[in-house]
């Protein structure tokens, strides 16, 4: 399990990348604090920034945690929505690893991840590799474009943005929006479950047509919903669709894209074309690249398959995959990325220790959605581990707002406040 | 309850360097115990509204607020009398409903203890920052 230091650094860039967390390598050397091994971290999202925290926290320091993430910044896609109903900026959403990093002694090479040898238990990056005793694979999630090709290239995607991975591309659509002559009509879609975020594209509709309320009235936003009927919090968004923005949203079941013509921003379904002035397309989705690099998507050739005690992926022992890159019948949520995080730190620990992991994990979902600047609705559920079918079940008791509410918009406020705090402090 | 306390007397007296309930000091990776191993990732999970360890960025723990509480260091009793209030249904439903409704009686006991176990602080806010022009998407 220990490492021999020698083969740690192979790299140039990879000596100063360490030095910046201003971690003491020489302490580590003379062997003042305690090593229970090294454990790679790749990705830096809600899933990754909290397995690397919590793995450092109940380790009490024993376990040396390296983090690999491209971005320098972390961009909250929660509350990302509001940024199209322009109550929030992004700015208001991002935030850096400093505290995270410091607080924590975790190590953090801001790279990106070219192989993973889980033979060798070895992984490479741009700037060189590295060795490692266990790896948490935080992925996210990895756009799907075999069915919509025209879509692949940067170009289209500055035309017909995605949006769902907050940052620019959250930006351009809401400068799209702005720019939109009162009259226009916004066409979105959600593609066939699972996806990143279960409500998200519902919560995208009441918001841009919260914005269109206020500043567009004669506008209309239209739903292109792959999935037979709403799949999250079905009543509720019904209502708000058809009450709240009465006459405002035209929502589509059954209405799975066929093809897009990017140039005139038309979006064709079996039984339609339909024109838009600004369009917005979620492509279907599968975990991120570094799981397929390590061929961990074993589901579907999208989702990977782990144990759910210890997210230990089913294909590569001491390789666990965390998030919305999970196959699991729980909804790929960031507050679910943050738990499953934490049941792997915990398992982690456990195993690095020689002990077993916890044999009854429990855990809360809670999921808000915004439905205009200051009104909010909840689905929420505990789920507990059930040892013969060996998954994560729901718990009694779960459910959804009776309304939404201004109470619920300053919780779910609070929910953002801390669970960045959670994740980045 | 009683489990629980006679657990951290036993473990206690072996070794009596390990501070229990506390996971921020000392937590003990060679031999934990189950209830610790398993109540401290269940509290975590309370964190996305609660704070690490029940420190919340929010607000301390007052009746009436519209923010999400501060659980720690706050009297076991009353946490414990609130989330099995909740648990009864009074009141319009919140997301504390939901959870309490999903936990276990013995759950509670053992997060309250938990959570009046930490040091009575909040957490520091997070600042937000500029988004950079060169981040990827």
């Amino acid at each position: 399990m220990r490492t021999n230091r020698r083969d740690f650094i192979k790299l140039a860039g990879f000596a100063a990348a360490i030095a910046s967390t201003g971690l003491s390598f020489s302490a580590r050397a003379k062997g003042r604090i305690p090593n229970m091994g090294r454990v790679i971290v790749i990705g830096g999202g809600y899933a990754g920034a909290t397995a690397a925290k919590y793995l450092r926290m109940w380790s009490n320091g024993a376990l040396e945690v390296v983090v690999i993430e491209p971005s320098q910044q972390f961009v909250s896609c929660p509350l990302s929505n509001l940024v199209l109903g322009g109550s929030k900026t992004i700015d208001e959403l991002t935030f850096g690893y400093d505290m995270l990093k410091a607080n924590h002694g975790i190590q953090w090479v801001q790279d990106q991840v070219t192989a993973i040898d889980v033979i060798a238990k070895k992984i490479k990056m741009q700037r060189g590799e590295m060795h490692y005793d266990r790896l948490v694979i935080a992925p996210g999630i990895d756009f799907i474009y075999d069915s919509l090709p025209m879509l692949q290239s940067a170009e289209a995607q500055q035309n017909i943005p995605h949006a769902w991975k907050a940052g620019w591309q959250t930006v351009n659509l809401r400068k799209q929006l702005e720019a939109m002559p009162d009259g226009g009509v916004f066409v979105m879609n959600v593609p066939a479950a699972p996806y990143r975020c279960p409500p998200g594209p519902y919560e995208r509709a009441a918001q841009v047509a919260y914005y269109f309320k206020q500043h567009k009235p004669k506008s209309k936003v239209i739903v292109l919903d792959a999935n037979a009927e709403i799949v999250s919090k079905k009543g509720l968004f019904t209502k708000v669709f058809n009450e709240t923005y009465a006459g405002m949203i035209d929502y589509r079941a059954n209405s799975a894209i066929s093809s897009v013509d990017v140039a005139a921003k038309s979006v064709s379904t079996e039984f339609d074309t339909v024109k838009a002035d600004v369009l917005n397309i979620i492509p279907p989705q599968r975990a991120g690249k570094p799981a397929q690099m390590a061929q961990l998507n074993n589901i579907d050739k999208r989702w990977c398959e782990v144990d759910f005690l210890s997210y230990e992926s089913k294909l590569a022992p001491n390789v666990h995959v965390i998030g919305d890159a999970v196959s699991a019948a729980l909804p790929k949520s960031a507050h679910m990325a943050t738990n499953q995080a934490k049941i792997c730190a915990n398992a982690i620990v456990q195993l690095m220790a020689g002990e077993l992991p916890d044999a009854n994990p429990v855990f809360a979902n809670t999921c808000y959605s915004y439905v205009s600047d200051n009104s909010a609705m909840h689905v929420a559920n505990v789920y507990r581990y059930d040892a013969i079918k060996k998954i994560m079940v729901s718990a009694e008791g779960g459910g959804v707002s009776v309304a939404p509410s201004v109470l619920e918009g300053s919780y779910a406020i609070s929910w953002a406040n801390n669970i960045w705090s959670d994740v980045l402090t | 309850m009683k489990n629980i306390m006679i657990t951290v007397l036993t473990v206690g007296m072996f070794c009596p360097m390990v501070i229990f309930a506390a996971d921020n000091v000392q937590v003990p990776n060679v031999n934990p115990v189950p209830t610790q191993v398993h109540i401290r990732s269940l509290a975590a999970s309370c964190a996305a509204c609660h704070g690490t360890q029940g420190k919340a960025a929010t607000a301390p723990l007052r009746a009436g607020a519209d923010v999400t509480a501060s659980l720690a260091g706050v009297d076991k009793n009353h946490i414990t009398q609130r989330l099995m209030t909740f648990k009864s249904g009074a009141g319009s439903p919140t997301v504390m409903h939901r959870h309490a409704k999903g936990l276990t009686d013995n759950e509670i006991i053992a997060l309250a203890e938990y959570f009046s176990a930490q040091a009575n602080v909040t957490s520091a806010p997070l600042n937000s920052q500029k988004l950079r022009a060169d981040h990827a998407h």
